[in-house]
């Protein structure tokens, strides 16, 4: 695979300066975000944000491969998501799926998804695409991992039907970063490290 | 004939809003603005040690988090009477105007620029013109022929692969689009410089407060950010030197560019200086606190009735009971209970017993509640805030709104005086005015800041210790939207009640208990709309409250019947 344009424009050099070297770097190899997103607040609602806290556990971040605990962040996610080569997000999503059923959304399901009216954050995360899309930076794979929520009233645990999926829910992305290893050779070493 | 609109979701905000209007003849006659998803997530806090509220609490919004744990710490700090350490509150105010700064960029360029600017028509402009207009206006680096040469290249390349659709209902080719395809093709060259510098601040945040989106620094007594001149792994002076280069390149772009781009569309719409209007009651509180008791102040705030700046009155430091006996909340009209049918109640006395009905036109109809000033409705936001320091002589704000005078008078014969800032434009111009004061105060903190440990101050914390019965507190802040304030009662130190007024609740609210509409209402009754399937002129007005509904409300899924259903973004 072939790295992605970072949308170069001209800038001002000063702005230039300021905002290349640390994100949007040509040299760096392809930079998979890892998402959770959803308000920890509101039970279910939380469970990307569960997924990320396993995930952050039990790997090292590094440049290639970031887990992020987006929260309900809407426009703020834009440097974190900018100049990502691959996405993968984990959210609760009302599918109309039986309780604690998983699925799985890529490319242009995504976006169209997130632009109907579920939650707060999600509503964001269009917005942030769109504005990606527009500067040419927007992730080039997009893969959501969503789980239908059971229980959504205020509270800090997952119900107990999701609590004994979100193990799957983990594998589930651990298979989607496992697809990545083909990607490039470093990507390659990263996901050597993660599986083996 | 009357038309029923249904704006649900409103789209390009942060969070859940449904505007209902009906037109007739032509302009808006009535209107209800609506959150539609529940809130409450204050209860969550109770019976917990209050020193760990703002780390819970920051989730509310996924916009707003530091602003929120910071008004969070304030309340329990104000219940305890403690003191805050000078480079703490130096700190917590770089964090607040940085994340200000962002919030107002973005706002202003993604989410509501859309409004104005057709990225279509700029595909007609003529670069080189495009250049000589940018360059006649502002010195910005970022106006140069090839910028804009290049930015249509792009713009090109993207809507000729069909990606516009990212945009859905932008409303291109709107009958109400009237800047010349130069004008927009500069706005849309600003509209991905600003995707960069909004960074800028980001990284501010992300340093001081050890992570983004959530942070991680603080304490109730101060912050947990060990200074140390030399040492890895804390707040070092190489960090602060990088945090200085961060703020003089967003003071660059809030100077020669976001400040003159406001000063373009107003002189291009001036129309809308005039229209738009939202409550005429303004409230606003004092934040940037420069001593450790919270009584003296870098922003000013306070109340003005009817307009009229000769009314106002001060809010003089945290806690002030002027503001504290002001505050109350009705829900007449939206989805909750009181105990013992209560008007009324004060947020240390609020309740939050969900009672949801259908949407009733006359009835109840949101999850926002209507909060009250000495029984009045008031706007908050950057307007309130820009005429509270026109009132109190501060020189700064005034030098900034005669700057933008002057920009505005190279473009146009329009003026924007005190009173034309509320309106749908004279929001956005009051907003780059706060977005400025904020990179001024952000600048001057971080100052006070290396001057205070040029002294030999480290210290950043002072210990906490919770005594046995009922005490109270508020945290209060000039967040970005207008006045938040955070009420905690904590009984043998543990939370017994929590209640947080947002800015956009004292905006969205539905009407209270004296029937009297909130701003978004107000603004959009006698609003033109020409074309009822596309709602540009409701969305312009709305946007410019720069809505945020995230923590006002949240989380239902209620299926509606509309007469006319438009998806808006």
């Amino acid at each position: 695979m072939t790295r992605r344009s970072t949308g170069e424009i001209p800038l001002p050099s000063i702005v230039k300066d300021s905002v290349r070297g640390s994100v949007v770097e040509e040299e760096l190899p392809e930079r998979t975000v890892v998402l959770g997103i959803g308000n920890v607040l509101l039970s279910d609602e939380g469970v990307g944000v569960h997924a990320i806290k396993v995930l952050a556990q039990r790997y090292e971040q590094s440049n290639q491969v970031e887990f992020v605990d987006g929260g309900t962040a809407g426009m703020e996610l834009l440097p974190l998501l900018e100049g990502a080569h691959h996405l993968i997000v984990v959210d609760a999503i009302r599918c109309g799926q039986p309780p604690a059923s998983i699925v799985r959304l890529e490319g242009e399901q995504v976006p169209a998804y997130f632009k109907t009216k579920l939650s707060p954050h999600q509503i964001g995360l269009s917005d942030v695409l769109a504005a990606l899309a527009f500067k040419g930076t927007v992730p080039g794979q997009v893969v959501l991992v969503g789980v239908q929520p059971v229980k959504l009233s205020l509270g800090m645990e997952l119900s107990p039907e999701v609590s004994v999926r979100l193990e799957e829910v983990v594998s589930m992305v651990e298979t989607e970063l496992a697809k990545l290893q083909s990607c490039t050779a470093e990507n390659r070493r990263i996901c050597n490290n993660l599986f083996l | 004939m009357t038309t029923r609109i249904t704006i649900d979701p409103v789209t390009r905000i942060e969070g859940h809003l449904r505007i209902d209007v009906e037109v007739e003849n032509g302009k808006i006659a009535r209107s209800w603005a609506s959150g539609q998803m529940w809130r409450g997530i204050e209860k969550i806090v109770l019976d917990r040690d209050p020193r760990d509220a703002w780390a819970i609490l920051q989730r509310i919004c996924g916009v707003c988090t530091a602003v929120h744990a910071i008004c969070s710490v304030r309340a329990v700090e104000d219940a305890l009477k403690l003191e805050v350490p000078l480079n703490a509150q130096y700190i917590r105010n770089m964090m607040l105007t940085a994340h200000a700064i962002q919030d107002h960029i973005v706002h202003f360029y993604q989410l509501s620029a859309l409004d104005w600017i057709d990225v279509e028509s700029a595909l007609k402009a003529n670069p080189s013109r495009a250049a000589h207009f940018a360059e006649s206006h502002s010195d910005w680096e970022g106006n140069s022929y090839a910028v804009m040469a290049h930015t249509q290249e792009r713009l090109k390349a993207f809507i000729g692969s069909g990606q516009l659709g990212v945009f859905t209902n932008g409303y291109w080719g709107h009958s109400q689009m009237k800047l010349s395809p130069e004008v927009n093709l500069m706005a849309v060259a600003h509209y991905l410089q600003a995707l960069e510098v909004q960074r800028c601040s980001a990284k501010i945040v992300g340093t001081l407060g050890a992570k983004t989106p959530h942070i991680q620094n603080l304490a109730v007594g101060g912050v947990s950010n060990p200074i140390a001149t030399d040492s890895e792994g804390v707040l070092t002076i190489e960090k602060l030197m990088q945090i200085k280069e961060h703020i003089d390149q967003i003071g660059a772009f809030l100077h020669n560019c976001y400040f003159v781009d406001v000063a373009a569309i107003a002189a291009f719409y001036p129309e809308w200086l005039r229209m738009g209007a939202g409550v005429n009651d303004f409230l606003s509180t004092p934040d940037i606190p420069i001593d450790t008791k919270g009584t003296r102040f870098m922003s000013p705030g306070g109340y003005i009735q009817g307009g009229d700046l000769s009314t106002f009155k001060p809010i003089s430091r945290f806690g002030d009971t002027y503001f504290t006996g002001g505050v109350a909340e009705s829900v007449k009209h939206a989805w909750y209970t009181y105990n013992k049918g209560a008007g009324e109640l004060p947020p240390w006395k609020g309740e939050t017993t969900p009672a949801y009905t259908e949407f009733q036109d006359d009835g109840k109809y949101s999850w926002v509640k209507a909060p009250t000033f000495y029984g009045k409705p008031a706007q908050v936001g950057p307007v309130a805030a820009v005429l509270a320091g026109v009132a109190t002589g501060d020189r700064k704000t005034i030098s900034y709104l005669d700057r933008l005078n002057e920009k505005m008078s190279a473009l146009s014969a329009e003026k924007v005086g005190p009173s034309a800032l509320n309106s749908t434009l004279g929001r956005h111009a009051a907003r780059v005015i706060r977005a400025c004061l904020a990179y001024e105060y952000l600048k001057a903190n971080w100052q006070l800041l290396m001057d205070n440990i040029g002294k030999g101050d480290m210290t950043t914390f002072n210990k906490p210790t919770f005594p046995k019965g009922t005490i109270m507190g508020v945290g209060q802040e000039e967040a970005p939207r207008g006045v938040l304030s955070h009420w905690v009662v904590i009984k043998d130190g543990r939370i017994a009640n929590y209640q947080a007024v947002v800015p956009s609740t004292w905006l969205a609210a539905p009407k209270n208990d004296k029937e009297q509409l909130a701003s978004y209402d107000v603004a959009l009754l006698g609003t033109p709309v020409a074309d009822p399937a596309r709602p540009l002129e409701a969305l312009r007005t709305i946007h410019s409250f720069d809505p945020c509904l995230a923590c006002a409300v949240h989380l239902t899924d209620v299926e509606r019947n509309t007469d006319v259903q438009v998806t808006a973004l």
